[in-house]
C-alpha cells in the first residue's frame, strides 16, 4: 500500500497532471482507412499533448450506442459518425448535449457542428464520371446528370435516402438555397421522388456503400454516378478513370458525439476540444483526402494551397456547395426513407 | 391375480424410469434448443408488438400494410425463391441423375466438382460472379472478341444476376439429397421394369422418378426456404434494385429506432415459411424427406 502511494507521487511528479489522474477515454470509430487517419492526426499526438490515455474500437454504428445505453453498460466515451445519424441519436436521447464551454468552435463552420456532435472532418457528396466519355470538365450540374440526350450513358445512384433527394430538386431547377424548404413537406418529397423516377430507367445500380461506388467506376460498370468525393479521389490513384466537381455537391461531415452515461464524460468533453484545435485538424488531409471542420485549420500553413483546392472544406470549393440541414434530417428522414424504399421497389 | 398385478406396477414402474433417463439424456439437447431457439423467436414475436413509444401496439404490423413497398418485398423475395428453385431443379435434377449412373470413380470426381464451390464462401463466389457478369467482366469481353454480340449484355445488377448467382450457390443443396435419394434405387428395379416390358422412358417416370421424388422435395424445400432469408447475393448482384425481405429487415433497424420494426418482418417472414412448410406437408409425406419414415 505504501509502495503504491509512492509510485503514484512519483508518477505524479513525472508525468503531467493529467496522467496522474489517470484520465482515459475510450473511442470508437469506423475501423479501416479512415480510422487510421483519425488516429494518426487526432488521437494519437492529442493523447500525447492531453497525457489522456485512448483506448481505440472500430464499431458499427449508433445501433451500438443505443444498445449501450438502452441496458445501461456504456463503455464508449467518444463515437465517431455521420451527422445525420447523430442527428437522429441526439433527438433520441442517446447523446450528451455537448459542453462548448470547453470546445472551442469560434473558428469553426457554423454548419458544422450541433448540440450533440462537434464535427471531425467534411466530406462532399458529388456526380462523378468518366473523363475519357464527356470530357475534364464534362459536366458541371446535377441537370447535366439527369441529362440523358446530351450525356448519354449508364448511371449509378444512392440506394438510400440520405444526399439523394437534394440533387434531384436541384435538377428540377431549385435554387440550392431553397431546396430544403421545399422538401419539407410530403408533396416537396413526392416531386424530388419523382424526377428520380425519370432517371430511373438510365439508373443501372442503386449503391449502398463508398467502397461499391468507387468500384463501379474503377470497373467502368456505370459512366458516371453520385457518391463521396475521398472515395473517387482513392480510386483515380488506383488508376480509374473518374472525375468530379465540388460545384452543387453536399456539404456533409462527420462528427464526433459522447455517449448519454459515458463513464468518462468530462474526459470526453476535454479530448474533444482539443482534437478540434486547427493543429490536430490540419493534419488529416495528409492521410485522407477529407477536410477539416475548423477554418483555422487553413490557416496554420500546413495545408498547402494545392491540397487545399482538392478539399471539401476549403473556403472556395464550400462556397459551391449546398450544406446537409441535419434539421430537416432529424424531422423527415424516416418518413422520407420509407417514401425512397417505395420508389425503389415500384 | 394379485402376481400379475404386481408385474404390471413393476413393468409401468420401469417404465417410467426409463422415460425419466431419456428425458435425463436429451435435456442438453432441449436445454440447447430452448435457449438458441425458442427464447430468441418468442422475443422477437414479443417485440415485434412494441411500438416506437414502448408501449403494446401494432404499428409495425400496420405499416406493413400501410406502405405498398412491404407487399413489393414479400412478392419480390418469393418470385426469386420460386424461380431459383425451379431453375436449381431443371439443372441439378439431370446431373444428379447422371451422376447416380456413373461407375463409383467418376461419380465420385464430379462428387467433387460439385462440393468443392460449395466450401468456397458464399461471398467470394459472389463477387466472383460480379466480376465475370459486369459490363467489361469475362463474360462480356470473351462473347464480344469472339464475335457472339456487339454490345456488352446486361447480366448483372438485375435479376438475372441475381438468380445466377443463387442458383449457383444453392446448386449443391438440391443434388446432394437428390443423388442420395437415386443411390438407394436398386438398379433391379429398372431391370424388373423392362422385363415387363417397359420402354425406358415408362420405367424411368412409373418406376424410377417416383423413387427419387423424396430427395428431390427434401432439397427443394432446403433450398426454397434457405432462399426465403437471402441478403449478400441479391444485395450485391441485385444492383439496388432487387430487395428481399432480409434487406429490408437491415435497413429497418437503421431507420426506425426500435428493433420492433425490423422484428415484425422477421416474424411475417418466419410465418410464411411456416405455411410454405405447412403446405408442402399436405402434399409431400415429410417424414418420408427427413427419413423418419419408411
Amino acid at each position: 500500500m505504501k509502495q503504491k502511494t509512492l509510485a503514484t507521487i512519483v508518477a505524479s511528479l513525472l508525468a503531467t497532471t493529467a496522467m496522474a489522474d489517470g484520465k482515459q477515454v475510450t473511442i470508437a470509430s469506423w475501423g479501416g482507412s479512415y480510422q487510421e487517419a483519425q488516429s494518426k492526426a487526432l488521437f494519437e499526438p492529442a493523447a500525447i499533448a492531453t497525457g489522456i490515455e485512448v483506448k481505440q474500437e472500430s464499431y458499427g454504428g449508433m445501433s451500438d450506442v443505443r444498445l449501450q445505453v438502452e441496458t445501461g453498460q456504456v463503455t464508449l466515451d467518444i463515437v465517431a459518425s455521420g451527422s445525420g445519424s447523430a442527428a437522429r441519436a441526439g433527438a433520441e436521447g442517446l447523446l450528451e448535449e455537448l459542453d462548448y464551454g470547453v470546445i472551442d468552435v469560434t473558428d469553426f463552420y457554423p454548419t458544422l457542428y450541433s448540440k450533440y456532435c462537434v464535427g471531425g472532418d467534411v466530406f462532399s457528396t458529388v456526380f462523378s464520371w468518366n473523363p475519357e466519355i464527356y470530357g475534364a470538365d464534362g459536366l458541371s450540374s446535377w441537370a447535366d446528370f439527369w441529362d440523358v440526350e446530351k450525356f448519354p450513358g449508364r448511371r449509378a445512384y444512392r440506394g438510400g435516402v440520405a444526399g439523394a433527394l437534394e440533387p434531384a430538386l436541384m435538377a428540377d431547377g431549385v435554387a440550392p438555397e431553397d431546396v430544403y424548404s421545399v422538401l419539407g413537406s410530403e408533396e416537396g418529397i413526392e416531386r424530388a421522388l419523382d424526377k428520380i423516377r425519370e432517371l430511373r430507367p438510365f439508373i443501372d445500380v442503386f449503391w449502398t456503400s463508398g467502397a461499391q461506388h468507387a468500384q463501379l467506376m474503377k470497373d467502368g460498370e456505370v459512366d458516371m454516378t453520385t457518391g463521396w468525393n475521398g472515395r473517387f479521389d482513392n480510386a483515380a490513384k488506383d488508376g480509374a478513370k473518374v472525375t468530379y466537381t465540388f460545384n452543387q455537391a453536399l456539404l456533409d461531415y462527420d462528427c464526433f458525439g459522447v455517449p448519454k452515461g459515458a463513464p468518462n464524460r468530462d474526459t470526453a468533453m476535454a479530448f474533444l476540444a482539443e482534437i478540434s484545435k486547427p493543429e490536430y485538424q490540419d493534419d488529416l488531409p495528409k492521410y485522407i483526402t477529407y477536410g477539416p471542420t475548423n477554418r483555422a485549420a487553413y490557416a496554420t500553413g500546413v495545408i498547402d494551397a494545392a491540397t487545399a483546392a482538392a478539399l471539401p472544406s476549403s473556403p472556395e470549393n464550400a462556397a459551391l456547395q449546398l450544406p446537409i440541414s441535419l434539421e430537416w434530417y432529424a424531422e423527415w428522414e424516416t418518413i422520407a426513407a420509407e417514401m425512397y424504399q417505395e420508389m425503389l421497389t415500384e | 391375480m394379485p402376481t400379475s398385478r404386481v408385474n404390471e406396477t413393476g413393468l409401468r414402474l420401469d417404465d417410467r424410469l426409463e422415460r425419466l433417463r431419456l428425458f435425463g439424456l436429451s435435456s442438453p439437447a432441449i436445454l440447447l434448443i430452448l435457449v438458441v431457439l425458442v427464447i430468441p423467436v418468442g422475443w422477437l414475436f414479443y417485440v415485434s408488438f412494441v411500438g416506437a413509444d414502448g408501449q403494446f401496439s401494432l404499428e409495425n404490423y400496420q405499416r406493413m400494410i400501410d406502405r405498398a413497398s412491404y407487399a413489393r418485398i414479400f412478392a419480390t423475395t418469393f418470385k426469386v425463391s420460386f424461380l431459383t428453385t425451379g431453375i436449381c431443379i431443371l439443372i441439378g435434377y439431370p446431373l444428379a441423375y447422371f451422376m447416380s449412373q456413373l461407375p463409383p470413380r467418376l461419380a465420385s470426381l464430379c462428387m467433387i466438382t460439385v462440393l468443392l464451390p460449395f466450401w468456397t464462401s458464399l461471398l467470394v463466389r459472389t463477387y466472383a460472379w460480379l466480376v465475370l457478369l459486369q459490363r467489361q467482366g469475362l463474360v462480356n469481353d470473351w462473347a464480344i472478341g469472339l464475335g457472339l454480340w456487339d454490345e456488352p449484355i446486361k447480366m448483372v445488377h438485375n435479376m438475372t444476376g441475381t438468380l445466377i448467382g443463387m442458383v449457383h450457390i444453392m446448386l449443391p443443396f438440391l443434388i446432394l439429397p437428390t443423388y442420395g435419394a437415386m443411390k438407394s434405387i436398386s438398379r433391379d428395379y429398372m431391370k424388373a421394369a423392362s422385363n415387363l416390358g417397359a420402354t425406358p422412358k415408362t420405367a424411368f417416370w412409373t418406376v424410377f422418378f417416383p423413387l427419387s421424388t423424396p430427395g428431390l422435395f427434401a432439397g427443394a424445400l432446403m433450398v426454397f426456404i434457405l432462399c426465403l432469408g437471402f441478403f449478400v447475393t441479391p444485395a450485391v448482384l441485385g444492383g439496388g434494385k432487387v430487395i428481399m425481405v432480409s434487406m429490408k429487415i437491415v435497413s429497418n433497424i437503421e431507420l426506425f429506432v426500435n428493433w420492433g420494426a425490423a422484428s415484425a418482418l422477421g416474424v411475417v417472414l418466419l410465418s410464411l415459411a411456416v405455411i410454405v412448410l405447412w403446405v408442402a406437408s399436405r402434399f409431400l409425406n415429410l417424414d418420408q424427406i427427413s427419413g423418419g419414415g419408411h
